[in-house]
């Protein structure tokens, strides 16, 4: 038990340094000088000094990648040149607006997939199977920026039921917060469903032949607590394990989905970021949101001891 | 497991052919140039002469969308194509040669899978070079770790097979087994992974496109076509929607394809 928690937090932190280099050498192999690139139209012979100082380029890559590392782990990413805020603020700033975007997003389509894939696996063939199927190979045929499109024509623009700009955060009122984030949500979830819809029902067809679930039909329990109860726990580990690796997924989705509804987020400060050619806000980005997205893999791995008890069981021998 | 969808495989066959042949040949196709602008045609309706309506800039949408495919087949292709050869080469290296090279491999693939994709690719994609070949490369190195992973499977299940040992133990070499031997059967794994690639691809051009981070403008992309009409969405629908359902249909066609190719595997696979 001990040894395998000591393997994993050592594979964990082999991860993460190796995730750092990568990070590092995203900026450090940027053709020409690195300090004229980063500070761009607002270099000045005295700026670009100071910059090529602070990043040591004069220095051998190792030193240079030790040195940010250190920097790294003290908080400092670096500061924006032309606001000349720490980068991590920044991105803290706007982490809350992905944070809720992310996780309401994984509530919707769970809330959608969920039932939907029980009841196709229990009525596999039927022409409500089918049509989900149909369904989720459609949805999983768009961008999410053409779900987006279609919902701002239709819910915004020609119902005028929602509004398709203008974030409301959520310290301004929880009313207007959420109806301000109901079309991004959608947008995204809807191409999130068919990923999980698709995996629990062929999980939930191979469950539904076992033998406990023929015993608990002869025991003449009701279909749906059959399901719902001895059906859906041992059909949902790999559906568990896909929720947290798509966490990046989404995070992908998100940077398209907050451009498109102005929604103030990492995502579109990473486009931002791009766009204004802040390379250290782009390095910082990619190293948080990567470090946060093996962290939340790690919960993933947690969680899914909690719901498979052989697995703790298997620990502890 | 899954059912036979009751659509036709065919039709979807046809409307690739069809598109990628309007993509290639679109410079010899009678239809209009994609770049050339007309103040009278500003978000014309459809019509005989603009079958898909004008832009805002009162450029002809049905030759843009031509002429936008061929960047995302473009990108599709080679990113796919990309990924399948380094991806490939390294899992069936990692898998034939074990020890050292495998676990540096498969490190390399753990690191890379723990970037979120979309944030790696526009990460490399901010990097200064030529457009087309940054977000060919952005993608085929995303698509790598996976390619990867599904090679050396494949390879750990055939490398202790009869045949291979029967090849080594008449004297053949290293390469030419891997080639002659252990290739062939890996080929229907990676070609059925591959065409859902394809599709990925096409996917995240067109929102790479949208963002304004693939091939930049006078050249016509379908995700940058709707980014630059979506504000004239309600007056023309046409200029957004045509693009989109053109695309959708696309990638729908290479999804059919691609669940038909896997569904034969799968049963051929239970078949052997």
């Amino acid at each position: 038990m001990l040894s395998r928690l000591l393997w994993g937090i050592a594979g964990v932190t082999a991860t993460l340094l190796a995730v750092s280099v990568v990070s590092f050498l995203l900026v450090a192999l940027l053709p020409g000088d690195l300090a004229l690139l980063i500070l761009a139209d607002a270099a000045t012979p005295e700026r670009v000094a100071n910059l090529r100082a602070q990043l040591g380029l004069d220095q051998p890559l190792a030193v240079r990648y030790l040195w940010w590392l250190g920097n790294v782990l003290s908080g400092d990413l670096g500061r924006g040149i032309h606001s000349g805020q720490p980068t991590l603020d920044v991105i803290l700033s706007r982490l809350p607006v992905t944070l809720e975007l992310i996780l309401l997003t994984q509530v919707v389509a769970l809330g959608v997939a969920i039932p939907l894939g029980i009841w196709s696996a229990y009525r596999r063939g039927s022409s409500i199977d089918t049509a989900t199927l149909i369904g989720s190979l459609c949805l999983l045929s768009t961008p999410a920026f053409v779900i987006g499109l279609v919902l701002i024509y239709l819910f915004a623009l020609n119902l005028q039921w929602l509004p398709a700009t203008g974030f409301v955060s959520l310290g301004e009122g929880l009313g207007g917060n959420l109806q301000s984030m109901v079309l991004p949500v959608v947008s995204l979830a809807l191409i999130e469903v068919p990923v999980y819809l698709r995996l629990l029902r062929s999980e939930m067809i191979g469950t539904l032949q076992q033998n406990f679930i023929a015993l608990a039909r002869g025991m003449g329990l009701p279909t749906w607590r059959i399901l719902v109860e001895n059906a859906l726990r041992p059909s949902s580990l790999n559906l568990i394990t896909v929720v947290g690796i798509n966490m990046g997924r989404l995070m992908g989705g998100a940077i398209i989905v907050e451009q498109m509804f102005a929604l103030p987020g990492v995502g579109q400060l990473l486009v931002e970021s791009i766009y204004q050619q802040e390379y250290l806000m782009t390095q910082g980005i990619v190293l948080f949101v990567a470090t946060m997205f093996i962290a939340i893999n790690l919960i993933t791995d947690l969680v899914y001891a909690l719901v498979d008890p052989r697995l703790q069981r298997g620990r502890e021998h | 497991m899954q059912p036979r969808l009751p659509l036709g495989v065919g039709l979807a066959v046809t409307w690739l052919a069809l598109v990628v042949g309007a993509a290639a040949m679109a410079d010899w196709l009678p239809i209009a140039d994609p770049t050339r602008q007309s103040l009278l045609q500003m978000l014309a309706a459809p019509s005989a002469e603009h079958w898909f309506g004008a832009d805002s800039l009162g450029r002809d949408i049905f030759s843009r969308t031509i002429y936008g495919f061929r960047v995302t087949l473009a990108v599709s292709l080679g990113s796919v194509a990309l990924g399948l050869l380094s991806g490939g080469a390294l899992g069936i290296v990692a898998g034939y040669f074990q020890g050292v090279a495998e676990r540096a491999i498969l490190m390399g693939v753990n690191v890379l899978l723990a970037f979120p994709p979309l944030v790696l690719i526009i990460a490399m994609v901010a990097y200064p070079g030529q457009p087309l070949l940054k977000v060919i490369i952005a993608l085929g190195i995303v698509f790598m770790p996976a390619v990867t992973r599904i090679a050396r499977a494949n390879t750990l299940v055939y490398r202790e097979r009869e045949f291979m040992i029967a090849a080594r133990a008449v004297g053949m070499g290293d390469a030419r087994l891997i080639v002659r031997e252990l290739l062939p059967n890996l080929v229907p794994a990676l070609l059925a992974y591959s065409l859902l690639l394809v599709a990925v691809a096409a996917l995240a051009e067109a929102g790479l496109s949208y963002l304004g981070l693939s091939v930049p403008p006078p050249t016509p992309t379908l995700g940058q076509m709707m980014a630059s009409e979506q504000s004239n969405v309600l007056e023309a629908p046409h200029a957004v929607f045509f693009p989109a359902g053109m695309l959708f249909l696309t990638i729908f066609a290479l999804n059919v394809v691609g669940e038909e190719v896997q569904r034969r595997i799968d049963r051929r696979a239970r078949a052997a």
